[in-house]
């Protein structure tokens, strides 16, 4: 299972690797940013994205769309691990085919039990 | 004239009464159709207009420095060119918040990550010897295997003085990287009184604006600005107060089910 991270702080990419390993997912990347990230999930065969919403550069939201939208990756997990509250966005997250949707500040449960859930669903 | 106040708020009393008393002679010279008084008139009533307006403007100018002075980003002499601006200050105050914090969150994880493994190797072992010690006391243990529990258990006990030193020294440490938020906490409330003056100091400005605004009959159309969320706003500060706005996993979870997920 490989997973990919994303997000601009490099101390909540940390956390996120961190609790990860504590399910027993030690095969992770990371990336700041949608950018980044893209060219990463077409050439290294990733299993799952965990990604922010709101970063410089090319957003979370944006790069969830070019996920959907790549023949190659459209079926890839994405969960989104964010600050972004709205009901709006969390509405236009899940149209746009988001698995699980984190808001933060979260707890490692809260993280295990989303996780866990999109596995389910995809097995 | 306070009983109309709000019809020509900030314009000066005298600038209304001289409307009033020309706009009605306006009026008379037309009825009468001295049309050549009327136009005198209408000249009359735009000098008017013009004075005030040369006025406001000046106060407008004089506020403006003023307000320039009090940011301290007036850069006339080389002294203040040389004094930080209050405003760069809080950036670099704010970008001093970022890194602290950052500095606290990493030395913090790195003491977490330095602890965790020292804690999952003393819990493998002390249920490891657990077993052990049954077996012992179920007397299922053959006397060469007793030697080598024997030593087992004096490794173990000498072991566990060291790591649980280390984990005390690596929890206290822990405890002494939150001493950021004393630091952030005094930088971050002198920034956000700078904001506050700096508010103040536009509102004030805003309203001198509104004076000239109004003599010269400008009415701005201002457009609606809607934050798109498509790129992200960020945290929400007071998310129970607010509608739109989800106050929690629990409530993401419901909208997502909601929506069939």
């Amino acid at each position: 299972m490989k997973i990919l991270i994303v997000d601009d702080f490099s101390t909540m990419r940390r956390i996120i690797k961190n609790l990860l390993r504590d399910l027993g997912f030690t095969n992770t990347d990371e990336a700041d940013d949608g950018n980044t990230a893209l060219p990463m999930l077409r050439s290294g065969k990733y299993d799952f994205l965990v990604t922010d919403w709101n970063m410089p550069g090319m957003s979370g939201f944006d790069l969830l769309k070019a996920v959907r939208a790549d023949d190659n990756l459209k079926n890839l997990p994405v969960l989104m691990v964010t600050a972004e509250a709205k009901r709006d966005q969390i509405v236009a997250a899940a149209q746009a085919g988001v698995n699980g949707y984190v808001v933060k500040p979260f707890t490692a449960a809260v993280l295990k039990e989303k996780i866990e859930k999109i596995f389910e669903r995809i097995q | 004239m306070s009983d109309n106040k709000e019809n020509h708020q900030g314009l000066d009393p005298e600038v209304v009464e001289k409307l009033r008393q020309q706009s009605s002679e306006l009026t008379e010279s037309i009825n009468s159709g001295n049309h050549a008084r009327a136009m005198s008139v209408i000249n009359d009533l735009s000098e008017v207009r013009d004075q005030s307006l040369y006025r406001e403007v000046g106060r407008l100018t004089r506020s403006l420095h003023e307000a320039i002075r009090n940011f301290q980003i007036d850069p006339r002499s080389a002294e203040q060119k040389e004094a930080l601006s209050k405003m760069s200050d809080a950036s670099d105050r704010l970008a001093y918040v970022v890194q602290m914090t950052g500095q606290a969150a990493n030395r913090t994880m790195d003491l977490v990550e330095e602890s965790m493994p020292v804690a999952h190797t003393m819990r493998d072992e002390a249920s490891a010897l657990h077993e052990e010690w049954q077996r012992l006391r179920r007397r299922e243990m053959a006397p060469a295997e007793f030697r080598e529990l024997y030593g087992r258990i004096d490794r173990f006990l000498a072991a566990l003085t060291t790591d649980s030193d280390m984990l005390y020294n690596n929890l206290s440490e822990i405890l002494l990287a939150q001493d950021f938020q004393d630091l952030t906490g005094q930088v971050i409330q002198k920034v956000t009184a700078l904001v506050k003056e700096m508010e103040e100091n536009l509102l004030g400005l805003v309203v001198m604006a509104s004076h000239v605004d109004q003599l010269t009959g400008t009415v701005h159309q201002l457009d609606e600005r809607e934050e798109s969320a498509e790129q992200g706003v960020g945290p929400q500060i007071k998310a129970q107060e607010r509608e739109d706005v989800v106050s929690g996993q629990d409530d993401v979870d419901d909208l997502l089910s909601s929506l069939g997920f």
